[in-house]
């Protein structure tokens, strides 16, 4: 018998430790993409069984039916049917099933029965449900059921050996054959047949304990209060936000003064030329651009995974619900929104917490109105070359003030996007309902966790990797080309392409009170905002690394006037201006139109901002 | 009465599911369907053990021995005594 490449499914309920037990099957040999056309994400990965059998293994979406009622929903059920094109029909269905809480996977497993898929039942985490005192008669409940039925402890070493063994012996001599497909979406009283039966066999086979799980009841009790519970959201999120923030600050900075350094080497060991500039500033820095945001990415990931582990994150959108609400937000979008403002391409990739794609889609499209940490440096330039350091009603210093006003303008304005995405994009589409299981509390596995952050990494150094260093290479490209001519007195980026497409768009930017000087910085600008401070000190011909910083700010303050300023810290608010963040949209909504949007309204918003406070500045005479 | 009515503390027995007149924007075999799922079915033991803060929206109910999440106005389909 030739040993041929089996296909195995995991389908189960959210919750029941499908995710662990995927983990723990196929350890770090895991593939994480997306389904072609659709933001879902696509987990697969091999493992060899005992007796050398090779299997394939892919995570479903989990789902209480195979209705279908969402993106994720439709994938589980037209790969059970093998309906879907491109994707292997699977060979034998894992059905896991959490053992604490039978009744909804039994369900489930009574459906699946229908698409006459060889099925088995894995009763995972039994080491929970025996120590909470549920006694299962598994051969009785696998006659009852007809299906086998196997015991598993995802987390444990050695806890998938029968599981292992079980899938040897459907999978040897008689090879699993598959019956007739005769499932058709259940009707309501279908449904409700179905539940019963499966209350029937649980009635049946299984032992239940009067008590509920003590822990998760005393947690709750301080984690879910109206007052306490939000007090302690907002301690968790201040934590994470310092962490983004801070924490990775110093890793950050060395990583790229790394970037920096190499670049110097290359500088240093290469003739003057195109080669030169082009690693140093094309390959080594747009290399870097990409690097940089690791730390941030890894540490929004390990907050996040933590959370979802432990099972707090359903309490955390059950807290959120209705105050999100209000702007037509999930109650799950608040942990990437805030994650935002370190950086959007973090809080973007976060919002995968959130199931339902429209949901999911309106906070990717607010995400980068969230002030990022990459538009301080713009700001603080501006300000401290044009407002003054003083008091405003005796205590409040005004450069503070303006900057929280700048951060204000940012959520405001986010608020107010989501509400009118809300109500002109999708008026007619159907709100999803909040409901959802609050899982009983589990200790988070190291193991997981990290597999969990590896794969994130890998999916944005692989995918977001490529798209942000072609578009760093191209940035560079227009900032070199063509060269100056002999004996050139200007800076050398006044004779490129940027500065030939910096004035040909001065014009559309003089009513923003925008100069030629401005247009051809915003365009370095667009590997990452703060590139636009060295970029302006560039055409200004400012020689010099941080330090320039101060020197900067002077000579703008001598050639702006203060409604130029104003206009350009306005405009820095909604600049779409990010290229990076442009890629991570692109990868995780998998379409360029998103991206587009995102790019198209960010300008609209920006033009309009800065056109209304410079005209206004003009008008109170700050000409 | 209507789970969607009831206070925190509130435990009953659920009688039968009445989607009409609930107000969620679900249509009702929807609504009906997805309260199915998540295991609200004749005789299931419902009680209510959180509130949100605002208006005490949404609510954790425990449904036999499974906690699950809600907002109010989809609460209003469960019929408990």
């Amino acid at each position: 018998m030739e040993a041929r490449l089996m296909h195995l499914a995991l389908v189960g309920t959210p919750n029941s430790g499908k995710t662990a037990l995927f983990n723990a099957l196929t350890g770090s040999r895991q593939k994480v993409a997306n389904y072609p056309g659709v933001t879902v994400e696509r987990k697969e990965g091999s493992f060899v069984t005992p007796h050398g059998r090779q299997v394939s293994l892919v995570d479903l979406p989990g789902t209480y039916s195979l209705r279908g009622r969402s993106p994720d929903e439709e994938i589980t059920r037209d790969i059970v049917l093998g309906r879907t094109r491109g994707e292997a029909v699977p060979d034998l269905v894992l059905c896991v099933a959490d053992s604490t809480n039978l009744r909804l996977t039994i369900r489930l497993l009574l459906e699946l029965k229908n698409t006459g898929r060889p099925i088995a039942l894995v009763l995972n985490m039994f080491d929970i449900a025996t120590r909470r005192g549920v006694t299962v008669d598994v051969p009785r409940l696998s006659e009852a059921l007809g299906v086998p039925v196997v015991t598993s402890i995802a987390v444990r070493k050695g806890g998938t050996a029968d599981l292992l063994h079980l899938t040897d012996q459907i999978l040897s001599g008689t090879r699993p054959v598959s019956g007739e497909n005769r499932w058709r979406p259940l009707t309501v009283a279908e449904l409700r047949a179905t539940q019963r039966e499966a209350d029937r066999i649980i009635a049946a086979t299984v032992g239940l304990p009067t008590q509920p799980d003590t822990w998760t009841a005393r947690i709750d009790a301080v984690v879910l209060h109206p007052v306490g519970g939000l007090a302690i959201l907002l301690l968790i999120l201040f934590v994470m936000f310092q962490a983004v923030f801070a924490w990775t600050q110093p890793l950050m900075e060395l990583l790229s003064s790394a970037f920096d350094g190499l670049g110097q080497l290359v500088h240093d060991l290469l003739p003057a030329g195109l080669l030169q500039s082009f690693l140093q500033n094309g390959v080594i820095s747009g290399v870097g651009t990409v690097i940089v945001f690791l730390p941030q990415i890894i540490i929004v990931f390990l907050f996040i995974l933590l959370l979802e582990d432990f099972g707090y994150m359903a309490r955390a959108a059950f807290l959120m619900d209705r105050i999100m609400g209000g702007a037509g937000l999930h109650g799950r979008a608040f942990i990437p929104l805030l994650s935002s403002f370190a950086c959007a391409i973090p809080g973007i990739m976060a919002t995968r917490v959130i199931d339902n794609r429209r949901d999911r889609l309106t906070t990717i499209l607010i995400a980068p109105l969230m002030t990022c940490s990459a538009r301080i440096p713009v700001y603080t330039l501006i300000i401290s070359a044009f407002i003054p350091e003083r008091e405003v009603w005796g205590w409040i210093n005004l450069r503070g003030l303006v900057m929280f006003g700048l951060y204000a303008a940012g959520i405001a304005s986010a608020l107010g996007l989501s509400f009118l995405v809300k109500f002109f994009m999708w008026r007619d589409y159907q709100p999803a309902p909040f409901m959802l299981e609050l899982p009983d509390y589990k200790m988070p596995r190291v193991h997981s966790v990290a597999i969990g952050i590896l794969n994130r990494a890998k999916m944005f150094l692989k995918r977001a990797g490529t798209t942000i260093f072609a578009m760093m290479v191209l940035i560079w490209f227009l900032a070199s080309f063509p060269q100056p001519p002999a004996g050139a007195q200007d800076p050398a980026i006044n004779y490129s392409l940027a500065a030939i497409i910096g004035k040909a768009v001065a014009p559309l930017l003089a009513p923003v009170g925008f100069n030629w000087q401005i247009a051809v910085a915003l365009i370095p600008g667009m590997a990452a905002r703060e590139v636009a401070v060295a970029a302006l000190g560039t055409v200004y011909a400012i020689e010099g690394g941080k330090e320039a910083a101060a020197q900067i700010g002077q000579v703008l303050a001598t050639k702006w006037s203060i409604a130029t300023a104003l206009s350009l810290l306005v405009w820095y608010i909604f600049a779409p201006q990010c290229a990076s963040t442009l890629a991570v949209i692109r990868r995780e909504t998998g379409s360029w139109k998103w991206m587009a949007l995102t790019f198209v309204y960010m300008l609209v918003l920006a033009y309009s901002a800065s056109l209304a406070t410079y005209n206004i500045a003009l008008a109170l005479g700050a000409g | 009465m209507r789970l969607g009515l009831a206070r925190r503390g509130y435990s009953g027995v659920i009688q039968r599911l009445s989607t009409k007149g609930a107000g969620s924007a679900l249509p009702d075999a929807e609504l009906e369907s997805r309260l199915i799922e998540l295991g609200f079915v004749e005789g299931a033991k419902v009680e209510i053990l959180h509130e949100g803060i605002v208006s005490r929206d949404p609510i954790a109910v425990r449904v036999d021995n499974v906690t699950i999440a809600v907002r109010r106005r989809e609460a209003m389909a469960v019929i408990v005594a």
